[in-house]
């Protein structure tokens, strides 16, 4: 399987895995091998995800992409332990993923914001449900962890609306709020699925920028699903290509471009050839989804 | 308040003073006897001559109906919950449960009567068996209907089933529990009146029954009257902590009045 990946370099830094941040040793966060998941029984199943082995080490930013309905989101729900791998293990933190042996946060590319809370309490759930922050939570709910959550929500440029109810704040905010929430509980593995997908150019934009601020400040592991490539290689520090339905992997290349990056940045020549190259993938596998099935 | 909100207000008191107005004006001029049915003036001054002699038997059924509603509402949540929450048990209790609401509660009264003798005791059970079946139904839909996506936000968190019926489940589920809590609270009035008509020597209930075979058809009425007062004010009190609790299931009114 790991021999059909090719191992890209762009830029400047050297060909293979990213550097594990701050010199740890290079632990996978999170590891498939041979996971596979069906949905359904016998004549109606569906296969979701065919075969696939992925390691994401600690402090990794992995982007995954490829055509729509390939399973991207089902490795992500197989990260969180939402869903459960039909064969093949799932380790996360170097435990079976339903161990929950690292915190994790994660946004959907829906915010669903609990209608009944205001947006400081909604940000403020996983600090009710986690430990350590679940027994202080009685506590704290109006002193630190309170003031955490407006510190987030200024950092996301949502100061003055922690008071709101999620039905008063557009989409755009919303999704910040949803960061915020992924967050607050400072996770060590970050999954995020399509969050800004339903944005316009400039919010998202903004967004992207916001994201990579947060995670060159806390450094958590983060497995990024998306259909845009360019927010792919704006964030990520590697890119796994998925084919058709039923998904694995085709290609995994390193993003070495220098931190922090910027918006012009993904118009110079080097990023649209990556841009370009990971398109055409994309269009090939839309196209022959069982090529490497036959090779 | 907004200048739409009121006009509502005064519309709706309007019809209710309208109402009473044609039907008395429809004694006057056709002469109808008052054994048959009573001018509402009459039947106001009937209620506050007997005012004194009626007030105990207002907080006896009030009390009873009282009671009978809390321990319906427990026993509602309790089996709605553990309906709504399991697939297994919705399955499995439903039909149990739609033959029970299905008897008539009328049949039911001998059977506790012949069990607990007359009194409180088997009107209080029947007004609890009465109004326990909407609240069972609601709390078992509002959990069942609750959004996966919502779920998945704790789940992924490791959030245990209690802690998302805690944070997820119940609090969606208050608009339909409030909404059913209404509909319950005129069933218990139903269940306990039915009760006191038939095996009790106090409440409302009892009193009409008394005032109708001597004919004292005012009295009856008096006590209709008084019946539909404390279900207006009982189901006056949910709305009003409805509004403050599930204020947020219903921004829609917020809207079009602001």
């Amino acid at each position: 399987m790991m021999s059909m990946h090719q191992q890209h370099a762009f830029s400047d830094a050297a060909p293979g895995a990213t550097p594990p941040a701050r010199g740890e040793p290079f632990a996978p966060a999170v590891e498939l091998s041979q996971a596979c998941v069906t949905f359904g029984r016998g004549a109606n199943s569906v296969p979701a995800l065919a075969q696939t082995s992925l390691r994401i080490a600690e402090g990794e930013f992995v982007a995954l992409v490829g055509p729509s309905g390939c399973g991207k989101s089902t490795i992500l729900r197989l990260a969180s332990g939402l869903v459960k791998p039909t064969a093949g293990v799932v380790v996360v933190g170097g435990r079976e993923v339903a161990a929950k042996a690292l915190r994790i946060g994660m946004a959907f590319q829906n915010p669903t914001m609990l209608p009944w809370l205001t947006v400081e309490r909604n940000i403020m759930l996983p600090l009710k449900i986690v430990q350590p922050f679940r027994s202080q939570y009685a506590r704290e709910k109006k002193g630190a962890f309170r003031d955490k959550a407006h510190a987030l929500l200024a950092q996301v440029g949502l100061k003055g609306f922690a008071g709101k109810y999620p039905w008063q704040l557009s989409g755009g905010m919303l999704q910040r709020a949803n960061l915020c929430r992924a967050l607050i509980h400072e996770p060590r593995l970050l999954l995020l699925d399509e969050p800004f997908g339903a944005l316009d150019q400039f919010t998202r934009e903004e967004l992207w920028a916001i994201m990579q601020e947060l995670w060159l400040a806390h450094r958590p592991t983060v497995l990024l699903v998306t259909h845009d490539l360019r927010e792919a290689g704006f964030l990520a520090s590697r890119i796994c290509v998925m084919s058709a339905r039923p998904g694995r992997i085709i290609d995994d290349a390193a993003v070495d471009f220098a931190r922090p990056r910027s918006i012009a940045m993904t118009f110079e020549p080097d990023f649209v050839a990556l841009n370009q190259r990971l398109r055409e993938l994309i269009v090939d596998a839309r196209s022959v989804p069982s090529a490497e099935e036959s090779a | 308040m907004t200048n739409v909100a009121f006009r509502q207000k005064l519309w709706s008191a309007g019809l209710i003073v309208l109402f009473f107005a044609g039907w008395e004006a429809f004694c006057l001029i056709s002469g109808m006897s008052d054994l048959i049915l009573p001018r509402p003036s009459q039947v106001f001054a009937t209620l506050w001559q007997r005012m004194p002699i009626l007030w105990p038997h207002i907080l006896q059924t009030l009390g009873t109906t009282m009671t009978g509603f809390v321990l319906g509402v427990a026993l509602g949540v309790v089996l709605g919950a553990v309906i709504g929450v399991s697939r297994t048990a919705y399955d499995t209790v439903y039909p149990l449960l739609i033959g029970f609401s299905s008897i008539p509660k009328v049949a039911v009264v001998p059977i506790f009567v012949l069990w607990f003798g007359s009194g409180t005791v088997p009107a209080v059970l029947t007004s609890l068996s009465i109004c326990f079946f909407p609240i069972v139904v609601n709390i078992a839909t509002g959990l069942a209907t609750t959004e996966p996506e919502m779920e998945d936000v704790l789940k992924a968190l490791g959030a245990s089933k209690l802690d998302i019926l805690w944070n997820v489940g119940l609090p969606r589920t208050m608009p339909f529990f409030f909404a059913s809590l209404k509909v319950a609270i005129t069933y218990a009035f139903v269940g306990t009146v039915l009760a006191e008509t038939v095996a009790s020597n106090r409440g409302i209930g009892n009193v009409m029954m008394s005032a109708s075979s001597n004919f004292n058809v005012p009295l009856v009425f008096a006590g209709l009257f008084i019946l539909a007062g404390l279900g207006v004010a009982l189901y006056a009190a949910f709305s009003l902590i409805e509004g403050r609790v599930t204020g947020w299931a219903t921004r829609k009114n917020d809207l079009i009045a602001a």
